[in-house]
This record gives C-alpha cells, sequence and structure tokens, in this order.
C-alpha cells in the first residue's frame, strides 16, 4: 500500500478540483472525491497497467456521471446558477473573482460531456489518450468534443451576457 | 517548404502545447500568415488560461480530513482483520456455549472444578441413594471386585474409604458418568437407612489440588475437594456440620500417611 500513497496521495488535490469543476457544490464533490479513493484503495491491485492519474481520473469521472443520473432522476438539481460561486474562488483576489466567476458560469452552461473534456485536458493536463479513457470514447471523438466544447464556450463569453452575468443569473433564476 | 496540412487538432494540440516542437512551429507559422483563424486560437488559450486560473485555487486547499489516504488505507486493512475478529469472537462464543460446561473448571480455577464435581456427586446421590432395589451395581461383600473395577476404569488405584468409625457402612458402588469420565461412586448407609455418597474422579489440570469446599444442589449437600489430580466429593441429606467430619476422613484415607 506504500506505492499507492506515494502515487495516489499527490493526485487528491486535482480530483478534488475536478470533482468540484463538475458538480460545484463543495460537499458533493469532496463526497465523490472520498468515495473514489476508497474505490482505488479496495481496487488498487486489480488496476491495469498505464497512467494512475488516468485511472483514478476514470473512477471519480464515473462516479460524477452516476451522481449527475441520480440527482436528475431524483429532480433534486441545484441549479447552476443558484449554486454557491465563491466555492471557486475565494482564494483569488478580488478583482479576479468576476472574470473566474463568469469564465466558470459560462463553463457550466455547456454540456456534461463538453465540461469534462474541457477540464480534463485544459486544466488537467491529461493527454488526449488519456482524456478518452477516462471519458471511454476514442480519441477522435475527445478531439471533435473539444473543438465544440471550445466554441462554444467562445459564444458563450462573447455572448450578448458578457460583463452581465448579474442579470443572466436573476434571469435564469427567475425562470426556472 | 512543404509540410502536412494544419488541422483542427493541430489547433488545439497547439492551444495545449502538446505538438512536437517542429509541428509547434509550423502551426505558429501558420498562424502567423492567418490572422483570422489566430484570433480563435489566442480566445481558446486565453479559455484556458482562465479556467486554469479560477480552478487552481480549489488544489491549494488543505485537504479535508476524510480524504485523507493514509486513513482511508487504514480504515480499509481495519475492515478484514474486524471480520477475522468477528469470526473468532463467534468461535469463542461458541466455545462459551458448546465446550464452556466442560471447560469452566479449567477457566475459573479450583472453585469452578469442585463445584462441577460436587453437582455430578449430588445428581448421582440423587439418582441412586434413593433407588431401593439395586442402589449400588457391585456390593460391597465383592469390594475387592469393586475397588478392581473402579481402579482399572480411573487408571489409578482407588480404595473405598472405610467410614465405619463414623457410622456408615459402605453399601457398594458403581461406576458414573462424569464430565471428566468415568467416577467411582461408592454409597454408604447408616443404621437409620440414611445414605451418602462418594464420588471419586479424575480433575482437570488446574484443579489438581483443591482444598474442601461446601457443595450444595437443591436439599443434596456436602464437601468437595481434589488431592493429586483426583477429585473428592461426599454428598448426602444430613446437615453439613455432620458431614464434615465424615469428608475429612475420607481425605484423611485418600492421602498417604
Amino acid at each position: 500500500m506504500q506505492d499507492m500513497l506515494v502515487q495516489v496521495e499527490p493526485l487528491i488535490p486535482a480530483l478534488r478540483r475536478y470533482a468540484r469543476s463538475l458538480v460545484r457544490d463543495r460537499a458533493t464533490a469532496d463526497d465523490l472525491v472520498q468515495d473514489c479513493l476508497e474505490r482505488a484503495v479496495s481496487h488498487w491491485h486489480q488496476r491495469r497497467d498505464g497512467s494512475v492519474r488516468a485511472w483514478l481520473f476514470t473512477i471519480l469521472h464515473n462516479l460524477a456521471i452516476s451522481q449527475f443520473r441520480q440527482s436528475a432522476a431524483r429532480g433534486s438539481h441545484v441549479p447552476i446558477d443558484e449554486s454557491n460561486e465563491d466555492d471557486f474562488s475565494e482564494a483569488a483576489a478580488q478583482d479576479q473573482k468576476l472574470m473566474y466567476r463568469d469564465v466558470l458560469n459560462k463553463l457550466a452552461r455547456l454540456p456534461k460531456d463538453q465540461q469534462a473534456v474541457l477540464l480534463l485536458v485544459g486544466v488537467e493536463d491529461l493527454s488526449y489518450a488519456d482524456a478518452a479513457k477516462v471519458l471511454g470514447v476514442p480519441v477522435g471523438t475527445v478531439m471533435s468534443r473539444l473543438s465544440r466544447a471550445r466554441e462554444r464556450l467562445q459564444q458563450e463569453l462573447e455572448g450578448p451576457s458578457n460583463g452581465e452575468a448579474s442579470n443572466i443569473v436573476s434571469i435564469r433564476s427567475a425562470r426556472e | 517548404m512543404s509540410h502536412r496540412p494544419i488541422t483542427e487538432d493541430d489547433l488545439h494540440g497547439y492551444v495545449d502545447r502538446v505538438l512536437e516542437p517542429e509541428r509547434q512551429a509550423q502551426v505558429a507559422a501558420y498562424l502567423n500568415d492567418h490572422p483570422e483563424v489566430a484570433k480563435r486560437v489566442a480566445a481558446f488559450t486565453d479559455q484556458r488560461e482562465g479556467l486554469r486560473a479560477a480552478l487552481a485555487p480549489i488544489a491549494e486547499e488543505p485537504l479535508p480530513a476524510e480524504l485523507n489516504l493514509k486513513r482511508i488505507i487504514e480504515q480499509r486493512a481495519r475492515r478484514p482483520s474486524f471480520v477475522r475478529w468477528a469470526a473468532a469472537a463467534l468461535v469463542l462464543l461458541s466455545i462459551g456455549g458448546i465446550g464452556g460446561w466442560s471447560m469452566r473448571g479449567a477457566l475459573q480455577g479450583s472453585p469452578g472444578g469442585l463445584a462441577a464435581l460436587g453437582q455430578e456427586a449430588a445428581a448421582s446421590y440423587s439418582v441412586y441413594a434413593p433407588d431401593r432395589v439395586r442402589p449400588v451395581e457391585v456390593r460391597a461383600s465383592d469390594s475387592a471386585e469393586l475397588v478392581q473395577w473402579v481402579s482399572d476404569r480411573l487408571h489409578r488405584p482407588v480404595k473405598a474409604p472405610d467410614l465405619t468409625t463414623s457410622g456408615y457402612r459402605l453399601m457398594g458402588g458403581r461406576i458414573v458418568a462424569s464430565s471428566h469420565g468415568p467416577a467411582a461412586m461408592f454409597m454408604y448407609d447408616d443404621d437409620h437407612g440414611s445414605r451418602i455418597v462418594v464420588l471419586i474422579r479424575a480433575m482437570s489440570s488446574a484443579d489438581q489440588n483443591a482444598p474442601m469446599t461446601p457443595q450444595s444442589q437443591g436439599d443434596v449437600g456436602g464437601f468437595a475437594w481434589a488431592d493429586d489430580g483426583l477429585g473428592y466429593s461426599l454428598m448426602g441429606r444430613a446437615a453439613p456440620e455432620s458431614l464434615r467430619p465424615i469428608a475429612d476422613e475420607v481425605r484423611r484415607q485418600s492421602r498417604p500417611i
């Protein structure tokens, strides 16, 4: 188990970041990471050769996806714009907060599979091949999904609401 | 200089900085010549940097206790051992329930062992003393045969105590079952017809020697003790104070002079 500690422990902060980026709620995200780590510990000897990083992100991603399905089935989905955005940026300087909040809010409007590929590739530095493993799709699908995600996020960022995030929040909240 | 055409994948590879250096340079040159594409790629790069910067603080946060991997590993390691412990506890409970009866003398020390002996003697008394037809299997008239029989079964010389000085005559005896194998039961009566039994059997290793202690079960009472690996119990319905001297006499006779 010592090799596991050495290989897995340094990755926990990144796992937390990915989980919270996807589910946005700190407690829910940490629960997912805890679940992920427990599974990793109990299945450590069953992992295949390859990147431990990709293996861990695969476990976490699948847990997050089933979490989304469950909360969707329960109808208890927390609307994105009502979540606590300070969970993301409390350590950032105040003048950066709005900018960060904006990009994260725009990210949250993308389909989950597009969010996932942007986060895995762009933030967590997984190779395209490892991202394909995590998402369970061919590398070609990762590339086309990445392309669509970046185009879509750019549309959101350049949209009429740019710089007017608070208005959008209130409109969306009233509608939902 | 000709090279492979630039693809959409190359542009993302450029943004993510995963291209070979040579290809990276080719894409840079292409972007230099195509400002519209370069604008898109720059926007993608800004997105990427923006997301990284916005999310970086999460990875800087101290890990909460429940994400302590060492603890998770330890808890995991403890679970199977708990199962083993539970299984062991079940076994021990079974031993306690089934084997404990015979083990309790060894576990509890002398009083437990003597208590068991006293109970067995009292049970023998209750079964055989009221028997008017055949209270004993071998009569005192065949005492030599009786002594031989019980000595054979107990694998050591056993004598029938002579209690005539106490007013009790040997009626005879038999082998009875005990928790420690065969036990020699001797029965005596006095002139009034009141009977007593002396039960002799092997003791567990923990009770090779034990001082005389009073024992009783229901209205049957008496004493039990152990000498040199053999347990003795004298039981009757007489008052304990009248039985005690008889027990002392039995013990005196059983000990080597």
